[in-house]
């Protein structure tokens, strides 16, 4: 019991501790592959801390809504980035929620962080709270065809179970498994407001859809939106090395030994993934709004292929 | 016992209506009518829930109706649990009138037939032989109609009540072939004789397709759903909360009656056809929702997505029950009627938000409104928690019969029809789908009324609503998060339901460690609401502590930042249409034939630009536009006959009985 505890912790401040560092390596990497130096690593830490600092200046007609936003995004992404096993399964809280939980989670956040948008009453917040919606209206029914896919797979919803599973050696090489992975890279790209869908270093307004609603939060609460998206992207990272590369997950009941390995294939499996994720925003362009339904349409349809193909083959 | 007092109550309710009619034009009418259907409706509510809880099962006849059949009543598990509902939300609806009714200028056209609504509502779920429960359907139908013509000045109300009376004659008459091909040859029209003789198997399908005509046009089940959307915003605000919230489940309940009680084993194209429809009206339901600016219209339209939601988990069901997967059939049924509980819950209370908004500003326009949460912080607070919880949120209570209907969804590889096999996965993606578009639809309903600034002097001034409406108010949102955060127990209460119908339930929940929802397994899937809700306050609430500490807790009230340009005209704010442009441009073009028209004047010219959107509803122009068009010249054509001389009219009856006999000849 103590164990569990104590191990559910660590789990809870690694991702909370280990979730700048990776926006700071992927920042890293596109200057590094622009050839430029960039910001040192640390930098998402010196960003967080110099936020906190500062004083929070409210728009005049910012109702309490406005003011607990950021702390219920903060709350439900990190909620939700815990929930994945990141080097141990068999967690004490994965068993509140499955991966349609975790899912509805985010959707959670998502809907008062549109609210918030909308709470002032500025064009800009409208705008973003308005695609925002729109892009997840898309990117939920793919990330469902996902898991339906996954699930029929594994049999479960439960990630723990379906992680052990993927681990078994009877899995092998699936059409469906890649279809999958492909799918739930788009819809990942795609929630966390990444290039091509959107661009999380934009300085231009109209181009804008995560950042546009976050455009009238400053101080602590920006603090906590920024930490909170840096959390989203460890948790599509994880999401990714805990179904398709589950290799190095450990159970949670091994030794200490065992699961300090586990931790340590955990952060190198997400530092490759944000090196991949620095390559591929480097090498594309950001395409324009009203393309991203197509973008995000060709996910629906590959998770749906993806589990279609498994109806059709467990009908042979 | 139960039984006769429920009868009682549905007695109480009608004497009620008359004392209303003698009493309706007085000035303390409506308190005391709401008061006393208040009462009635608790009373029975308890009544219905008592025998739900110990399983209690009566039957009654009564010397009225046809002398041969007599009336028959009957109490059983699955109409306890309807009655439940019917009668909670009668309460609810009476208490909140309390507040809300006294603005009402003609009481006397409302009262009476709230009262008999009630009744009628609580007989269709009673009867228990054919011609009892028809004439209980249509007595609701009637009852609801005047409600909806209860204001008849406005021309949209009486179009509204001309297409309703027409589609519910014409469900009452699905319903009537349904319950005349069951009572068959012989004419047995209790439900009891139904039972013990089965139809064949062509009569059955016939039946089953009628049942779901009948019923899912009253439920607005696509494409019989047009009706709906004009008739329950006419009605007044807590009239609207029973129709869409209440009426609608009734509709459920006579087709679970007929489809899953009298009609015996199913066949498995039955669930097919039941997840076309559901996975149709979803999906439609809330893009309809989406691109509307009338709030009560906004949630009439996601009542149809909901219903499709229900009918999904029906369909589900069916399809398991005929291939013999009697776990999986009881956990469609128990997810189908889970959401009919929640719906009938976080309908009636975006309905009452409504009331109170409508109340306030005298506006049902979302592009009047706006910064009602200044106005209106506790109307606010409760409208929050019902888009929370018809979003499909969690820990609120749509997302536990959302979450149980997509785990049926996973058992589907099992069964073995390849059309269900395909079909299941497709519908999964709707139901996703339209999951995902009704968080779009709320943000937009709550973040346009109650969020920005105040559109107009109407919304500026805008005053909270009574204080026993927002009592209402707040007990059914807390409803709806504990439903939610405990939904084992209300699963459990279930169990006698399904007991009955499938012969089976679901593991019991309530002896769960930590209150957990498992319905299968433990390895398959769990969600614990509970823990979430606990985990997420302990975060805010450390993370508000943490702050306190380590970070500045200074703030500072400035003008809006709006990159450096914000503007004093509330009009350059987002408005409901902007805000469902994106979608419209995703979905509209295709699905509506969505057209936008730009004007942009010349330079020089101070007229302003204009942009008109036209949506051309594509059900209407398929189904009912040639109907309608074929009835217009129809009756033109046939008016000729009415202005003829005798000698003609003689003739005409002359050559038909010619005709009527070469027919009887020939036929012999």
């Amino acid at each position: 019991m103590i164990r569990d505890t104590v191990l559910q912790a660590i789990a809870m401040l690694a991702v909370l501790l280990l979730a700048p560092l990776l926006t700071g390596v992927v920042r890293k990497a596109k200057a590094r592959l622009l050839r430029r130096v960039g910001p040192p690593l640390i930098q998402p830490y010196r960003d967080l801390w110099r936020l906190l600092q500062k004083e929070v200046v409210l728009a005049e007609n910012a109702s309490w809504l406005f003011r607990a936003t950021p702390y219920l995004v903060f709350a439900t992404t990190w909620l939700a980035a815990t929930l994945i096993p990141t080097f141990a399964t068999g967690l004490p809280f994965s068993w509140a929620a499955d991966l349609i939980g975790i899912v509805a989670l985010l959707a959670l956040g998502r809907f008062f962080l549109a609210l918030a948008g909308m709470d002032v009453g500025t064009s800009f917040g409208g705008i973003g709270s308005s695609r925002e919606m729109m892009i997840a209206s898309l990117a939920e029914p793919a990330m469902m065809m996902i898991i339906f896919s996954l699930a029929l797979l594994a049999g479960s919803t439960q990630l723990s179970t379906m992680a052990q599973y993927l681990l078994s050696p009877n899995v092998g090489l699936r059409v469906t498994l890649g279809l999958s992975l492909i799918a739930l890279m788009m819809v990942g790209i795609a929630e966390n407001a990444r290039i091509p869908v959107d661009n999380p270093a934009t300085h231009l307004e109209l181009t804008m859809v995560h950042e546009a609603m976050l455009l009238e939060y400053s101080g602590r609460h920006l603090a906590l939106l920024e930490l909170a998206a840096f959390l989203k992207l460890l948790l599509y990272l994880s999401l990714i090395a805990c179904l398709f590369v589950p290799w190095g997950l450990v159970p949670a009941d091994a030794s200490w030994p065992t699961l300090g390995r586990g931790l340590a294939f955990f952060v190198a499996k997400v530092i490759v993934g944000v090196c991949v994720l620095a390559l591929f925003e480097t090498a594309i362009a950001k395409m324009r709004v009203f393309r991203v339904p197509t973008f995000l349409g060709a996910a629906i349809m590959l998770g749906l292929l993806g589990a279609l193909l498994l109806f059709v083959s467990r009908g042979l | 016992m139960s039984l006769a007092f429920l009868l009682w109550c549905v007695l109480a309710f009608l004497v009620t209506a008359v004392a209303a009619i003698v009493v309706g034009q007085r000035w303390n009418a409506t308190v005391s009518v709401y008061c006393i259907t208040a009462l009635i409706s608790l009373l029975a509510c308890s009544g219905a829930v008592t025998a739900l809880l110990t399983h209690q099962s009566a039957a009654l006849q009564l010397p009225l109706g046809l002398p041969w059949i007599g009336a028959n009543f009957r109490l059983d598990v699955l109409s306890a649990l309807f009655l439940a509902i019917v009668n909670f939300g009668g309460a609810g609806a009476s208490i909140f009138g309390l507040g809300y009714g006294r603005q009402e200028p003609f009481p006397g056209r409302i009262l009476p037939f709230f009262c008999v609504f009630l009744a009628a509502m609580n007989l269709v779920v009673l009867s228990d032989d054919a011609f009892t429960f028809l004439l209980s359907w249509e007595l609701m139908s009637l009852a609801s109609w005047a409600l909806v013509l209860a204001h008849h000045g406005e021309s949209e109300n009486v179009y509204a009540g001309l297409v309703y009376i027409l589609m519910a004659s014409f469900g009452t008459f699905a319903l009537l072939l349904a319950f005349g091909l069951l009572a068959g040859p012989g004419g047995q029209y209790s439900f009891e004789a139904i039972r013990m003789h089965q139809p064949t198997s062509m009569i059955a399908g016939l039946v089953f397709l009628l049942a779901l005509v009948g019923a899912g046009s009253k439920a607005g089940l696509v494409p019989l759903h047009i009706w709906l959307p004009l008739a329950h915003p006419a009605a007044p605000s807590h009239v609207s909360a029973l129709m869409s919230g209440i009426m609608t489940k009734v509709a459920i309940y006579a087709f679970i009656r007929i489809a899953l009680d009298l009609l015996g084993p199913p066949v498995w194209w039955w669930g097919m056809v039941l997840l076309a429809a559901g996975g149709a009206s979803a999906l439609m339901g809330v893009l309809y929702g989406l691109f509307q600016t009338d709030i009560k219209r906004v949630l009439a339209y996601s009542t149809i997505e909901n219903i499709g939601i229900i009918f999904i988990g029906l369909g589900l069901a069916l399809s398991f029950r005929a291939d013999h997967f009697e776990v999986a059939a009881i956990l469609a049924l128990t997810a189908a009627l889970l959401h009919v509980i929640n719906h009938s819950l976080f309908k009636s209370l975006l309905f009452f938000c409504s009331g109170a908004i409508l109340g306030a500003t005298h506006e049902r326009n979302l592009e009047h409104l706006g910064g009602l949460i200044h106005r209106m912080p506790v109307t606010a607070l409760a409208c929050l928690a019902g888009c929370l919880a018809i979003s499909g949120l969690p820990p609120f209570n749509g997302f536990v019969s959302e979450w149980l209907t997509f785990q049926a969804i996973l058992l589907s590889p099992e069964l073995p029809q390849w059309g269900l096999k395909l079909g299941v996965p497709a519908v999964g993606a709707l139901l996703a789908l339209s999951v995902a578009l009704a968080g779009a639809c709320f943000v937009r309903l709550f973040g346009i009324a109650f969020l920005g600034r105040s559109r107009t002097p109407a919304a500026a001034n805008a005053h909270e609503t009574s204080a026993v409406s927002l009592i209402v108010l707040l007990a059914y949102a807390v409803l709806c998060l504990l439903i939610g955060v405990v939904p084992g127990l209300l699963i459990d209460t279930l169990g006698p339901v399904s007991q009955s119908l499938f012969h089976g339930t679901m593991p019991a929940q309530a002896a769960l460690p930590w209150l957990s929802l498992v319905p299968i397994s433990a390895t398959r899937s769990s969600y614990n609401g509970l823990a979430l809700l606990v985990i997420i306050v302990a975060i805010m609430g450390s993370t508000v502590a943490a702050i306190a500490v380590l970070a500045s807790r200074s703030t500072r009230r400035a003008p809006a930042w709006d990159c450096g340009f914000p503007s004093a005209s509330t009009l350059t704010q987002y408005t409901a249409g902007s805000f469902s442009q994106p979608i419209r441009r995703v979905f509209g073009t295709v699905l509506f034939r969505a057209q936008e028209q730009i004007e942009i004047p010349p330079p020089g010219d101070s007229r302003p630009a204009r942009i008109t959107v036209r949506l051309q509803d594509v059900i209407w122009d398929v189904c009912y536009a040639p109907l309608s068009g074929a009835v217009t010249y129809l009756a033109d054509r046939l008016n000729g006959l009415q202005f003829l001389t005798i000698r003609r009219y003689l003739s005409l009856v002359f050559a038909t009985l010619v005709i009527l006999l070469l027919v009887v000849a020939i036929w012999r």
